[in-house]
């Protein structure tokens, strides 16, 4: 009986070889699959029990931190309250999470992945995540909402010589600490809420930019060497663009003048032509070396940033495509759509002679013994121009501020550049779309700064630009 | 070197795991749980120690490398629910102390010649089926998840199948050593398969019947698996006729099959086993939730584990109180449990632990000399195996979940004790027959 007895024993084997295959299926080869399993809420009972890493602002100010409850797991409290809303997010086991707490999220639950564990199983460590210094700053930042004033915009400020996100405000907003009570939460996301208050209007709104984007016009008009700033064209009003006639800002007349003075006094039909004589493939290039067409490269989830552009139907077009009036588009009209942190993209790229620095939240992450793991390095997303064709059109927009219709954005002693914006949206809230961009000090520029109200009235020199001016005057305290 | 001092040498490993797994639970929640919590550790190896001495004295032939095998699951079992709930160690620690006088009282009973057991056949026989059933006796039986398998008397619940496996296996371990010869000669071929003659076909299906009628009655597709594979797993080495085994599993499946059809409660238990993701049957009492989670577990589990100690077994939901998030983690689940807390690399192991134990087994079973003596420890060695593979294949989604204990491990009186009285039975088998080969 003893063979049957040795063949029992490899059916035996076999089962258990069986047991082992199953038990590598769920372990290793089919886990991702269960983890990410709708049912699954191990991962989120898992994250209660760890002691998330703080978030501070560049001064040290605590923006997010984990507080312990009876039960031993961590809920998440913001002592900034609504301050920071949108760049830093929430995270509840109940709502998910947004904003920094998302996009770092793993660094600040401290997953280290199958051996960072094992490593901790050995040394018996808990699990703790590390703290993420952001690059924000609280004062500008409060000034930035102050001067907001309830209306409905975004303020962002960059600093041009590294990317660092100094200001990202959007209103309305929403205090983090208040939505797990679902009552709260529920007003803020119910369809009939037209605020749209979770909403960062910084990076996921999309607005026409009006004459903001006359500056993109002037960077391709300069660099392409096809203008100077001295360039002559002829302002009559109307013009006949692309087969319509276009008019000025109250239909004014201007007869011959230089670009400087077209941007100083925002001629449409002056950058109407240059932008119908650059043509659509030269205004892809430049648009493309700001940003324009792509999702921006900041350290936000890429659910909560929006690409600027042409827009067909909700979906991008690109510049070059037939259905594109470029000499609308050039004046900042016919379907674009932009975000305020493009706008100050386009600022900062000015400002830091023809270098667009990538914008970036994160400055380091710091562990538990203050030791930093990772420090996000200043990058350059593109070179957009010559250092001689930035100043160009740095000097041209500091006319703007000096004696056109930006003068409201002026500070003491300091040179401003900038260019303002009123795109006529004719929405029932308000007519106009009010923007203004700039930045400071014009010789030396250390801040980049994008303003937007919605439903306004008056224009982006009487309503933005003084908002734009309350931040870099905070900023370069 | 003697058996015995084998045996003590092959403890060393499991004391060094069993000091270890305590030390490492104490250090991961010393805030937690009292300083005494290391004397379970001692407790342990002070019962390893006494069984050594009584084999030593009583058995000093017997295989040296089950029970330092058996100790090393049991230790693995205790730490892991030691862990869980200490309350319930305790409790396990005390099934151990009994289970080991139980151990001790059935090799002084079955000393001199185990094989007075073939003359109680049928009395052991009527017992097993009378424990089976059980459960499904008013007042006393209990159902959990539609599946009669336990039986409550006052506050102690016992698992009578438990006992129930090894009275069956006696039985018919002793019925085969007779009937072997019978079943091969009067076999005749037909269409191809060799069918075992009508006169002793008889016997042989009403043993199906009985699967069927435990299938029917206590509604466990695992058990009746378990006992019906150990039963086939002796035919098989009773008569070496493969057609047998086949005939066998087929009509198993046929049988199962029309059970599906007929009964709800089976049908529920596949359903749940097939997508154990769908919302509806995830939802439902007694439906597809352990399974899912079990599979999250072990997910978790990756090749190293989280950590001893660190798994999630329950969760404080609303108003405080304690939600299970793997129901039954000290018993059905609790191979879950391992897997994620010491992953791949701790389940492996300890499926090959099993698998070493259960070679050991048929090894006994290959050296014993007369036929009663091979076909009791391969039967006890077959039903261990299936038991692991039932219960383990359960967790792992191989087949549908069941509510049986992974043998020496999962948090359990019976179980315990049974089990001892298994290896009693292995040990007892082995002694004699090494005896017999070194004589």
């Amino acid at each position: 009986m003893n063979t049957p007895i040795t063949r029992l024993f490899l059916v035996v084997v076999g089962l258990f070889a069986i047991l082992v295959v199953f038990t590598s299926r769920w372990t290793v080869f089919g886990a991702q699959k269960l983890q990410h399993n709708p049912k699954n809420f191990r991962a989120v009972l898992e994250e209660q029990r760890i002691h998330r890493g703080l978030i501070r602002a560049a001064d040290g100010t605590v923006l997010a931190r984990s507080v312990r409850r009876s039960d031993g797991t961590y809920t998440r409290r913001y002592p900034q309250n609504g301050l920071f809303a949108h760049a830093v997010g929430y995270s509840y086991t109940t709502l998910g999470r947004t904003g920094l707490e998302k996009s770092r999220n793993a660094q600040l639950t401290g997953n280290q992945g199958q051996f960072g564990s094992l490593l901790q199983q050995v040394t018996g460590s808990e699990r703790a995540g590390d703290d993420v210094l952001t690059t924000l700053n609280p004062a500008a930042q409060r000034i930035a909402l102050q001067q907001l004033n309830g209306r409905k915009g975004a303020v962002v400020a960059l600093d041009p010589r590294t990317g660092a996100v100094k200001v990202m405000a959007a209103d309305p907003g929403y205090d983090p600490n208040k939505i797990p009570d679902a009552r709260v939460y529920g007003q803020l996301t119910s369809k009939s809420n037209q605020d749209a208050p979770l909403l960062n209007r910084s990076t996921q709104s999309g607005y026409p930019p009006g004459s903001t984007f006359k500056v993109v016009t002037a960077i391709a008009a300069i660099d392409s060497g096809r203008y100077t700033p001295d360039s002559i064209l002829n302002g009559k009003s109307p013009h006949i663009i692309s087969g319509t006639p276009l008019s000025n800002f109250n239909n004014e007349q201007f007869g011959d003048i230089t670009l400087t003075t077209a941007l100083t006094q925002s001629v449409n039909t002056v950058w109407a032509q240059v932008g119908e004589k650059l043509g659509k493939q030269t205004m892809k290039t430049y648009m493309d070396r700001l940003g324009f067409d792509a999702q921006p490269p900041l350290d936000l989830p890429s659910g909560e940033l929006r690409a600027s552009g042409e827009f067909r139907n909700g979906a991008l077009l690109p510049p070059i495509s037939r259905f594109v009036d470029v000499g609308r588009m050039a004046i900042g009209q016919d379907k674009l759509n932009v975000t305020p942190l493009q706008m100050a993209m386009v600022a900062s790229a000015v400002a830091d002679d023809g270098r667009l620095m990538k914008p970036h939240l994160v400055d380091r992450v710091v562990d538990r013994d203050g030791r930093t793991v990772d420090r996000v390095q200043p990058q350059q997303q593109s070179r957009v121009m010559s250092a001689a064709s930035a100043q160009k059109v740095n000097q041209m927009m500091q006319n703007v501020v000096r004696e056109g219709s930006g003068t409201a954005a002026a500070l003491q002693g300091i040179d401003v550049a900038g260019k303002t914006g009123t795109a006529e949206v004719g929405r029932s809230c308000g007519p106009n779309q009010l923007w203004f961009i700039a930045f400071a000090p014009a010789k030396n520029p250390k801040v980049a700064v994008a303003a937007t109200v919605e439903c306004g009235q008056g224009t982006g020199g009487t309503v933005a630009a003084p908002i734009a001016k309350a931040v870099m005057q905070e900023l370069l305290k | 070197m003697s058996a015995r001092n084998r045996e003590l040498l092959a403890l060393i490993p499991a004391s060094l795991l069993v000091t270890g797994g305590f030390t490492a639970v104490f250090i991961e929640r010393h805030n937690v749980l009292s300083n005494g919590s290391l004397t379970y550790g001692l407790v342990f190896l002070g019962l390893c120690l006494a069984a050594h001495v009584l084999l030593r004295f009583t058995l000093p032939d017997a295989d040296p490398y089950l029970f330092p095998l058996f100790a090393v699951l049991a230790c693995v079992g205790l730490v892991m629910i030691y862990r869980i709930d200490e309350t319930l160690a305790r409790q396990q620690a005390q099934w151990f102390v009994i289970g080991l006088g139980l151990f001790a009282g059935t090799i002084v009973l079955l000393r001199d010649d185990y094989r007075v057991l073939e003359r109680y056949r049928y009395t052991i026989a009527a017992a097993g089926l009378v424990l089976l059933l059980l459960p499904r006796v008013p007042g006393i039986g209990s159902q959990v998840n539609g599946a009669y398998l336990g039986v409550r008397l006052g506050s102690l619940t016992f698992q009578p199948a438990e006992f129930a496996k090894i009275a069956i296996i006696i039985f018919l371990a002793s019925y085969l050593r007779d009937t072997r010869q019978l079943l091969v000669i009067g076999a005749r071929r037909f269409a191809g398969i060799t069918f075992p003659p009508l006169k002793y076909l008889g016997p042989l299906l009403v043993v199906w019947g009985a699967a069927m009628a435990m299938l029917f009655l206590i509604q466990d597709i695992g058990s009746s698996l378990m006992f019906f594979g150990g039963f086939l797993a002796l035919l098989y080495v009773a008569t070496n006729r493969l057609s047998f085994v086949t005939i066998g599993l087929g009509m198993f499946a046929a049988g199962s099959w029309a059970l599906y059809q007929m009964r709800p409660t089976i049908q529920n238990r596949v359903d749940a086993w097939l997508h154990p993701f769908n919302t509806p049957l995830y939802d439902r009492v007694g439906g597809s939730y352990q399974l899912a989670q079990s599979l999250f577990a072990q997910a978790d589990g990756g090749i190293f584990g989280q950590g001893f100690g660190q798994g999630l077994i329950q969760v404080s939901g609303q108003g405080g109180h304690m939600v299970q998030l793997l129901p039954a983690a000290q018993t059905d689940l609790i191979y879950a449990v391992i897997t994620n807390e010491l992953g791949l690399v701790g389940a492996v192991g300890v499926i090959c632990t099993y698998l070493l134990a259960v070679e050991r087994g048929f090894k006994i079973a290959t050296l014993a000399k007369d036929s009663f003596s091979k076909l009791l420890a391969t039967g006890l060695t077959a039903v261990f195996a299936l038991q692991v593979f039932v219960i383990v294949g359960g967790v792992t989604k191989v087949i549908p979940l069941t509510g049986v204990t992974l043998p020496f491990i999962s948090y359990g009186g019976s179980s315990i004790l049974a089990n001892f009285v298994l290896l009693a039975l292995l040990l007892l088998v082995s002694d004699r027959a090494r005896r017999e080969v070194r004589s």
